[in-house]
């Protein structure tokens, strides 16, 4: 087996539209969440949320192209640009024939979906324009990372509502792992901040109306967010060969299935990806620093989750800190793992723990260390990072300090 | 505006050129128009003039609408515009 590192990192988000821009933010425990700027924002019950702002799609793309990316396409192609750039790598030749691109979303093209069923229902229009399907669909932001950058090895696109991005990385790392591929694109992209998109989260009566305050007794919900995180994932000799800055290594992963509700998460169906995901990686639970959560900031999501990470860790659970970014970011829903990893790798890189903000409460049933409201300095070898989605489908994936 | 004059915006505006570089005799291969960009005309030409038209990217060569060049275009809106009365 290869060991898997990671070599190139870029992303979008309500926090910034670059990498050393969102850790500067998480650093400093910026709320990025904040009013709606979207058409018809004033029928929504819902109207906060975690917006990308200054992302003109005008100066980075040609008519053309916005003719034919949507905007989780946009994010993705942007934050792909800075991964790829930052890794140094130039696809050719047999490492072009071998790597691809698997990435995470959920709704894909949402906005394309929203915009054409106004034309045709709301505003009567007998004819959409021809490239609805192919800016809607899921796979459309990997095909066009790979048009891109020549990335011709195995490409598709995960959906697995919240846990998309980690079901794709999960992928991605075993692709490298087993040899398959010598790199791989991975992360995910979310752009769901539209009025139906928003509309159909409403229904479940899971949003809050004003902060994502995880783990805090008075949580009233989650607040969604958009943008893109993208990964340059390598296998390490090649890395370490070529003289690439090694951000992190990723060292294990695991999934499970609930297979027991629609919605509502399950604390064994937790546990057994988060403990599969230690034995995968071959560590011993003591060595787990960091867990950045899932997090969500709903009632049922923070209790399981917190319930699950005790069940794992035993003693070990009221030593390691367990932190929430959505608090910064909003959910980016099957780009949510892909922005949270961001968070992992300052913390086994960089040593600095991302807080969950809006804590004002403690709660005693998510009575962890869950870093409240101020980033902290610590030595972090080991950081897990969780997603576990709506249908019950949990993937966590394990990163170590590089090597 | 006429019909000829507003197809050959639409054409030029695809093509990135300026509508003196479209003649009535340009193919849209010759253009640099590829199938996307043939559709995306199709559509704009729709949607400027009010009508369908008939043409299965499939089967461009069996389709009711010549787009063997600009001229056989413009000549089968005009058709249609007629048809419409």
């Amino acid at each position: 087996m290869k060991r898997v590192v990671i070599t190139g990192a870029g992303t979008i988000n309500a926090l910034g539209l670059s990498v050393p821009d969102t850790l500067q933010a998480m650093r400093e425990g910026v709320c990025g969440i904040g009013p709606l700027d979207i058409r018809d924002v004033e029928r929504l019950q819902i109207q906060i949320g975690g917006q990308v702002k200054g992302f003109e799609a005008e100066g980075r793309y040609n008519r053309q192209q916005i003719s034919l990316y949507d905007r989780f396409t946009q994010f993705t192609l942007a934050a792909a640009k800075e991964a790829i750039e930052q890794s140094g790598l130039t696809f050719s030749g047999e490492l072009s024939a071998r790597s691809g691109v698997v990435l995470g979303t959920a709704g894909g093209g949402v906005s394309t979906w929203d915009d054409n069923y106004r034309a045709v229902y709301e505003e009567g229009k007998n004819r959409v324009h021809p490239f609805v399907v192919p800016k809607l669909m899921n796979n459309a932001a990997a095909s066009h990372v790979s048009m891109e950058w020549n990335l011709k090895g195995p490409s598709f696109t995960v959906s697995t509502a919240c846990a998309s991005s980690n079901h794709a990385m999960a992928q991605a790392f075993s692709m490298v792992r087993s040899g398959m591929a010598p790199a791989m694109i991975t992360g995910g992209s979310e752009s769901m901040l539209c009025f139906g998109g928003v509309k159909a989260w409403e229904g479940l009566r899971v949003m809050s109306r004003d902060a994502c305050r995880p783990f805090s007794a008075n949580r009233n919900g989650m607040v969604q967010g958009e943008g893109a995180g993208i990964f340059v994932f390598e296998e390490f000799e090649r890395a370490r060969k070529r003289g690439a800055d090694i951000l992190c290594e990723i060292v294990g992963f695991a999934m499970s299935s609930d297979a027991s509700d629609i919605v509502m998460p399950s604390k064994a169906g937790a546990a057994r990806a988060i403990s599969g995901a230690l034995q995968d990686a071959q560590l011993n639970r003591d060595e787990v620093c960091y867990i950045n959560a899932h997090g969500t900031g709903t009632a049922a999501n923070d209790k399981t989750e917190c319930a699950a990470v005790a069940d794992v860790f035993g003693p070990h659970a009221d030593r390691l800190m367990i932190s929430s970014t959505k608090s910064m970011h909003g959910h980016l829903i099957g780009g949510t793992g892909a922005v949270e990893l961001l968070a992992c790798i300052m913390a086994v890189r960089d040593g600095v723990i991302a807080p969950t903000i809006g804590y004002e409460e403690p709660d005693p049933e998510c009575a962890l260390d869950v870093v409240p409201n101020e980033a902290r300095e610590a030595k972090v070898n080991v950081a897990l990072s969780n997603a576990f989605a709506f249908g019950g489908m949990n993937a966590v994936l394990a990163l170590r300090t590089a090597p | 505006m006429s019909i000829k004059d507003q197809v050959i915006a639409i054409i030029a505006e695809q093509a990135v050129l300026e509508p003196e570089d479209v003649t009535m005799d340009s193919t849209l291969e010759s253009l640099g128009i590829d199938s996307l960009g043939l559709v995306e005309s199709i559509f704009a030409i729709e949607e400027a003039f009010d009508i369908t038209v008939p043409f299965n990217a499939n089967k461009p060569e069996d389709s009711d609408f010549d787009i063997s060049s600009v001229q056989s275009i413009i000549a089968g809106i005009e058709r249609l515009k007629a048809a419409q009365g």
